[in-house]
C-alpha cells in the first residue's frame, strides 16, 4: 500500500525518539548519530523494529543530520543507503508490511539562513536535495522534514523534496512556548506555506510536551486543509540522581494525545525522551481511533515570515506605493539602485496600517528580474508584512515567488491563455494566492455577466493545475469614472456577483477610478466605500491617504468589526494629534535656523516638515546650503570633542538625510545634488555585522559623497568587481571579529593589484592602526566622522 | 554520559544606566532618553532568554584541559579550571528577532540599530548572569569563561557547538567564520567550587 493511501482511512502512529535511545547504547554527546547507520547497524535495526512492534507504522531514518555540510558526499550515500536498509531490515521481521512506511528522515542544517546567518537560500536547497535524491533512490517510502525552527529553511527543505522526487511529504516545525518558530512564524503562517507548496501533511515536533502543544495543534487544524502531525518530546529533561528523566509519563503522553487525535490530528508520535514503551501505549490510545475527516477548510491566506493574512472577516489593506507610476522620485530611485528608498517606502506603509505590500520595480531602462528578486529579498528583512508581487513578466516573478520567504500574493493572472499558461504552474509550484483580473484576448468587457464568465474560465483553467478556489482572488477592474461614468455600476455588479454566485474574495486597483479627476482622495474613499459595501476582501491603495483611511476605520466601525471602536477611536486621536504636531512651531534662538534646531536635536518629522515648508519660497540649494550643512558641521565638530555621543549623531544625521530626501523629490530629476566622489562600503566576506558600515553609509552620504553599499559578507572578487565597475575614490570595509580579518586582507590585496588607484579604508571593532598597516589599509578610521575627514580630504 | 538541560528565564530588567554605557553615552538628554525608550518598548515582546548546558569532567595536564569529548590547549582555561571541583559549559541567547530588528534599523535608521545593538548586550550580558547563578545555588563560582578570553582559541566554539547540540537546542548556530547567530549570544566554561 502506498503511504497516502493508508493515510486517507487510517490514524498513523509514527515512532519516537531516537536519540535517547543510541544515548543508552553508548553514544556519546558530540559523537555523529548518522554514522552509527554503518557502525552499528544491528543496534540502529532493533531500534526500529522495537518500535514498529510497539505499533508504530511508521519509522523515521537516523538521518537527522545526514547532509553534505557535515559528511562528504561518498559517505552521505553510505549513510542514507545503510539507515534506509536498516528500516527495511527492521520491517522484514514483520508480516504484515502493508501498514509499515520507512521515512526518510531531514532535519535542519544546523545553519542559519541568509539575510542573518551565512547560509544562501538555494545553498540550503542543494544541501536538502543531495539528502533527498539519495532517499529516493534507496527506496523510502516518503520523507518527513522536521524540528525546523525556521520558515525559511523550512522552504528550502520542501522546495529540495519537490524539485527532486516524487515522494509524499511531510512537515514539522519546532514551535516554541509562544508558540510560534524560532523566527517569529504562527501555525498560520506555516500553513500557508506548506500547503500553498504541497506538503502532504503539516504539524508540530520537538521542543515541547503534547500539553504546550495543543495550542499550536488547534490552530493548525483550524486553518489546515491537509492532515496534521505531531511529535511532541516527554516534556522537559532533567538530571535525577545521575540518570536523565524526562517530566511527562508514558500514561499522561498517550493521554494527552489521543485527545488531540479526538479533535483531528491524523498522525502521532514522539520526539525528545520518548521510547518504544510511549508509542506502545499512545498506539493502543489512538490506532483504533476512527480518523476523522480532513476537510478543505477554504480559507484564503497569504503570509509572511512571522504571520498570515486571512482574506474575509477584515478588508484587507494592500499598500501600493511601492511602484514606479507616476513617480518620479521612485524612478530616480530605481534607475540609481537605491534600495533603501524603497525600504523605507515599505516601512512608512506598514506604520499607515497597510495589511500586505504590493511591490512593483518595472521599468524599461532596468533589469526587471534582478531588480524585483532583490527588492523582495530585502524587503522581507525590514517589513513582516506579506508581499504582492506585481509583475508582468514571468521569469521575475518566479525568481521573487522563490526567494520569498512565506506565501506571497501574485500579481496578477488574467484569462488570457498565455497569462494563465504562464502564471498557473508557479502558483502551484511556488504557493501563493493570485489577483485574477476579468480581462481575456477580447479585452475588457463592458457587462457584469461577461466579467463573471471570464472569472468562471480562469477557476475552471486554475483547477487543472489542482489550484483551489480560495487562492483566487477576483478583480473586477475599476475604470476610470471620468471617461465612462456606468463604468462603476459594472466593476461593482460582478464583484457583487462574483463574491455570491463564485464564493470567491476580490480585490480593486481602488484610485484608479479617480484618474483625470480633482481631489481623487474623495472619488477613492467613496468609490472604496461603495466597493465594500459589495463586498470587496481587499484593496490595492494608498495608506498615506487619510481619506482612504478614514473610511476604513469608519467601515470597520459600522460593520461592528472594530470592538468598542477602539480602533477608530485610535486613528481619529493620532490624526488628531498629527494635526497639532503641524501646527505648533518650536524653533528656538540658540540655533541659527529652525532647521538646524531640527536636524542638531535629531527630530526626523521636524526637520522634513520644516523643509517641506522651507521649500514653498526658497531654493533647494539654499537650505541645502544655509541649513543642512551647518547643522551637520556643529554636530561633527560636537562628535570629535566628545561633547556630542554617537546617537545624537546618528540622530541628527538621519534627520539631515530626511531633510535632503524631501529636497530631493522635489527638485527636477536633472538638476541633482552635488556628488563628491563615489565611494564603494562593504562588510568583508565571513562577517554579518553592519551596523558600524551602515553607519559610515550614512555620514558619508550626508556629506555628499555617492556611496555604493555591498552589504555585508561580500567576496573579496565582488568587491574588485564592483571596483572596477564604479572606479570609486575610496573603498571602505568593516570586519568585526578576527576570523574575518584576513579576508579583509585578501580583499585589500586584489584592490592594490588590480585597482591600483584606489585608496582603501578600514574600520570596525577587531582593527586598529597597527593591525591597519599591517594588513597594508591606506587608512584607519576609528569612527564614522574620522571616516568623513578622510573621504574629504581626497575630495 | 553527560545530558545537556535547558533554562528559560522571563523578561529580565533593562538596566538603562548600564544600556548608555554600551551606547558610549556618559548622560542621556531628552531625544536619548526618547530613543532608548522607545527601543526597549520595541524589543520588549521580541526577545527570548534561553540557555542550553551541560556539565563536564575535565582532566588537566599542563596547558592541556581534557573534557574527555574534545581536548583544548590553553593555559588561562587550565588555570582557570585547575583544581575545580566542578565544570559546566553553557550556551546563552535572547533570540534571533532582536537580530531582524537590529538588520532592519540598520537599513533605515542606524541610531535605532545603535540602541538596540546596546540594549541586546546589556540584556545577554544580564542572561548569562541569571544563568550562572541558578546552576548550584549558593555554591562559588567564578566569573565564566568565553572561547577568545586569554589564550583559548575561539576554534573551541566548535566543540562546544558540538558538544550542547546548540542549534537544535536553543536554536543558535555557528558560522564558517565562527561568528554566532543569533549575534547575541554567548557562550562561555564555568567553574563551581
Amino acid at each position: 500500500m502506498k503511504f497516502l493511501d493508508f493515510l486517507r482511512n487510517n490514524t498513523v502512529i509514527v515512532d519516537g525518539g531516537m536519540g535517547t535511545l543510541l544515548q543508552q547504547r553508548g553514544l556519546k554527546a558530540g559523537q555523529k548519530p548518522e554514522l552509527w547507520n554503518i557502525t552499528h547497524s544491528k543496534d540502529i535495526t532493533e531500534i526500529h523494529r522495537d518500535y514498529y512492534s510497539a505499533g508504530s507504522n511508521v519509522v523515521t531514518t537516523n538521518t537527522f543530520g545526514a547532509n553534505i555540510l557535515k559528511f562528504s558526499e561518498e559517505e552521505l550515500e553510505e549513510i542514507v543507503k545503510s539507515a534506509i536498509n536498516n528500516a527495511k531490515k527492521a520491517r522484514d521481521c514483520f508480516s504484515d508490511k502493508d501498514n509499515k512506511f520507512v521515512a526518510l528522515d531531514i532535519g535542519p542544517t544546523g545553519k542559519l539562513l541568509k539575510p542573518l546567518g551565512d547560509l544562501g537560500f538555494e545553498e540550503a536547497v542543494n544541501i536538502f536535495a543531495k539528502t533527498v535524491n539519495l532517499g529516493e533512490k534507496y527506496g523510502a517510502d516518503l520523507v518527513i522534514i522536521e524540528t525546523m525552527n525556521d520558515s525559511y529553511e523550512t522552504k528550502a527543505a520542501l522546495l529540495a523534496v519537490k524539485e527532486n522526487c516524487q515522494l509524499p511529504v511531510v512537515v514539522s516545525n519546532a514551535y516554541g512556548q509562544d508558540g510560534k518558530l524560532m523566527t517569529g512564524a504562527t501555525p498560520a503562517a506555516m500553513v500557508a506555506l506548506l500547503e500553498g507548496m504541497g506538503a502532504d501533511m503539516i504539524g508540530a515536533n520537538c521542543s515541547l510536551g503534547p500539553d504546550l502543544l495543543t495550542p499550536v495543534i488547534e490552530e493548525l487544524l483550524r486553518v489546515a486543509s491537509v492532515p496534521v502531525i505531531i511529535q511532541a518530546n516527554a516534556g522537559l529533561p532533567r538530571v535525577e540522581n545521575g540518570k536523565t528523566v524526562y517530566d511527562v509519563s508514558c500514561e499522561d503522553f498517550a493521554h494527552c494525545n489521543a485527545m488531540l487525535v479526538n479533535k483531528g490530528v491524523r498522525a502521532v508520535g514522539g520526539c525528545c525522551g520518548t521510547t518504544p514503551e510511549y508509542i506502545k501505549l499512545l498506539s493502543q490510545k489512538c490506532a483504533k481511533a476512527k480518523p476523522k475527516e480532513i476537510t478543505d477548510k477554504g480559507i484564503t491566506l497569504v503570509s509572511s515570515y512571522t504571520h498570515a493574512v486571512e482574506f474575509g472577516s477584515q478588508p484587507v489593506l494592500i499598500g501600493e506605493r511601492i511602484n514606479p507610476t507616476g513617480k518620479k522620485r521612485f524612478k530616480q530611485a530605481l534607475i540609481e539602485n537605491d534600495i533603501d528608498y524603497i525600504l523605507n517606502e515599505a516601512v512608512s506603509q506598514q506604520e499607515k496600517g497597510a495589511h500586505i505590500l504590493d511591490v512593483n520595480v518595472g521599468l524599461p531602462d532596468i533589469d526587471e528580474k534582478a531588480v524585483l528578486e532583490k527588492a523582495v529579498y530585502e524587503l522581507q528583512a525590514v517589513t513582516s508584512l506579506p508581499l504582492q508581487i506585481d509583475t508582468a513578466d514571468a521569469i521575475a516573478m518566479e525568481k521573487a515567488l522563490r526567494i520569498y520567504n512565506g506565501k506571497a500574493l501574485i500579481n496578477s493572472v488574467n484569462g488570457k491563455k498565455e497569462s494563465m499558461d504562464a502564471i498557473f504552474p508557479l502558483v502551484k509550484k511556488y504557493g501563493g494566492a493570485v489577483i485574477a483580473l476579468t480581462l481575456d484576448e477580447n479585452g475588457i468587457p463592458d457587462s457584469i455577466d461577461k466579467r463573471v464568465e471570464i472569472a468562471e474560465k480562469i477557476l475552471f483553467e486554475a483547477q487543472k493545475y489542482g489550484i483551489d478556489k480560495k487562492d483566487i482572488i477576483f478583480d473586477t477592474l475599476a475604470m476610470t469614472v471620468s471617461a465612462d461614468n456606468t463604468s462603476p455600476t459594472v466593476t461593482l455588479g460582478a464583484l457583487k456577483l462574483i463574491k455570491e454566485k463564485l464564493g470567491c474574495h476580490t480585490s480593486l486597483g481602488v484610485s484608479n477610478i479617480s484618474f483625470g479627476l480633482p481631489n481623487r482622495d474623495a472619488v477613492n474613499s467613496t468609490f472604496f466605500a461603495l466597493a465594500l459595501e459589495n463586498g470587496l476582501s481587499a484593496a490595492i491603495m494608498n495608506p498615506y491617504s487619510v481619506d482612504m483611511m478614514r473610511t476604513y476605520y469608519t467601515y470597520r466601525t459600522l460593520k461592528g468589526m472594530d470592538e468598542n471602536c477602539t480602533d477608530y477611536i485610535n486613528h481619529a486621536q493620532e490624526f488628531t494629534l498629527s494635526f497639532e504636531k503641524q501646527t505648533i512651531s518650536q524653533g528656538s534662538t540658540e540655533y541659527g535656523s529652525e532647521l538646524e534646531w531640527a536636524i542638531e536635536k535629531g527630530l526626523k518629522d521636524k526637520a522634513a516638515q520644516i523643509t517641506k515648508g522651507l521649500l514653498k519660497t526658497e531654493k533647494p540649494l539654499d537650505i541645502v546650503n544655509r541649513d543642512i550643512i551647518p547643522a551637520l558641521n556643529a554636530v561633527g565638530a560636537g562628535f570629535e570633542k566628545k561633547t556630542v555621543y554617537l546617537p545624537q549623531l546618528l540622530m541628527s544625521a538621519e534627520s539631515a538625510k530626511v531633510a535632503f530626501e524631501v529636497i530631493k523629490s522635489a527638485m527636477s530629476s536633472n538638476s541633482q545634488t552635488e556628488n563628491k566622489g563615489n565611494i564603494i562600503i562593504a562588510t568583508v566576506h565571513g562577517d554579518i555585522h553592519d551596523i558600524g558600515k551602515n553607519i559610515v553609509k550614512l555620514l558619508l552620504s550626508n556629506y555628499g559623497f555617492n556611496v555604493v553599499d555591498l552589504g555585508k559578507d561580500v567576496r573579496p572578487s565582488v568587491i574588485l568587481e564592483k571596483t572596477l565597475e564604479y572606479k570609486p575614490m575610496l573603498v571602505g570595509l568593516s570586519a568585526l571579529m578576527t576570523t574575518t580579518v584576513p579576508a579583509m586582507e585578501e580583499t585589500i590585496n586584489l584592490i592594490k593589484e588590480k585597482a591600483p588607484w584606489c585608496k582603501v579604508m578600514v574600520g570596525g571593532a577587531v582593527l586598529n592602526e597597527e593591525y591597519a598597516q599591517k594588513i597594508n589599509a591606506d587608512k584607519y578610521a576609528a569612527d564614522a566622522m574620522e571616516a568623513v575627514r578622510y573621504a574629504q580630504s581626497m575630495s | 554520559m553527560s545530558t545537556v538541560l535547558l533554562k528559560n528565564f522571563s523578561e529580565l530588567n533593562f538596566d538603562r544606566k548600564e544600556i548608555l554605557t554600551y551606547m558610549g553615552c556618559k548622560e542621556a538628554d531628552g531625544e536619548i532618553n526618547a530613543l532608548l525608550d522607545s527601543c526597549i518598548n520595541e524589543v520588549k515582546c521580541k526577545l527570548s532568554y534561553k540557555a542550553c548546558y551541560c556539565e563536564l569532567k575535565v582532566d588537566i595536564l599542563d596547558d592541556i584541559c581534557d573534557f574527555g569529548l574534545f581536548k583544548v590547549r590553553s593555559s588561562s582555561l587550565a588555570q582557570y579550571l585547575n583544581g575545580c571541583k566542578k565544570t559546566v559549559v553553557f550556551a546563552a541567547t535572547v533570540g534571533v528577532l532582536l537580530d531582524r530588528l537590529i538588520a532592519k534599523y540598520s537599513k533605515i535608521s542606524p541610531s535605532r540599530a545603535f540602541a538596540l545593538n546596546a540594549i541586546g548586550v546589556q540584556q545577554i550580558e544580564k542572561l548569562c548572569d541569571m544563568f550562572c547563578d541558578s546552576i548550584e545555588k549558593g555554591a562559588s563560582k567564578k566569573f565564566r569563561f568565553s572561547a577568545g578570553y586569554g589564550d583559548l582559541p575561539l576554534e573551541t566554539q566548535k566543540d562546544i557547538f558540538n558538544i550542547l547540540d546548540c542549534s537544535k537546542k536553543i536554536g543558535l548556530t555557528l558560522n564558517n567564520s565562527l561568528v554566532m547567530s543569533p549575534s547575541k549570544s554567548v557562550t562561555a566554561f564555568l567553574r563551581i567550587d
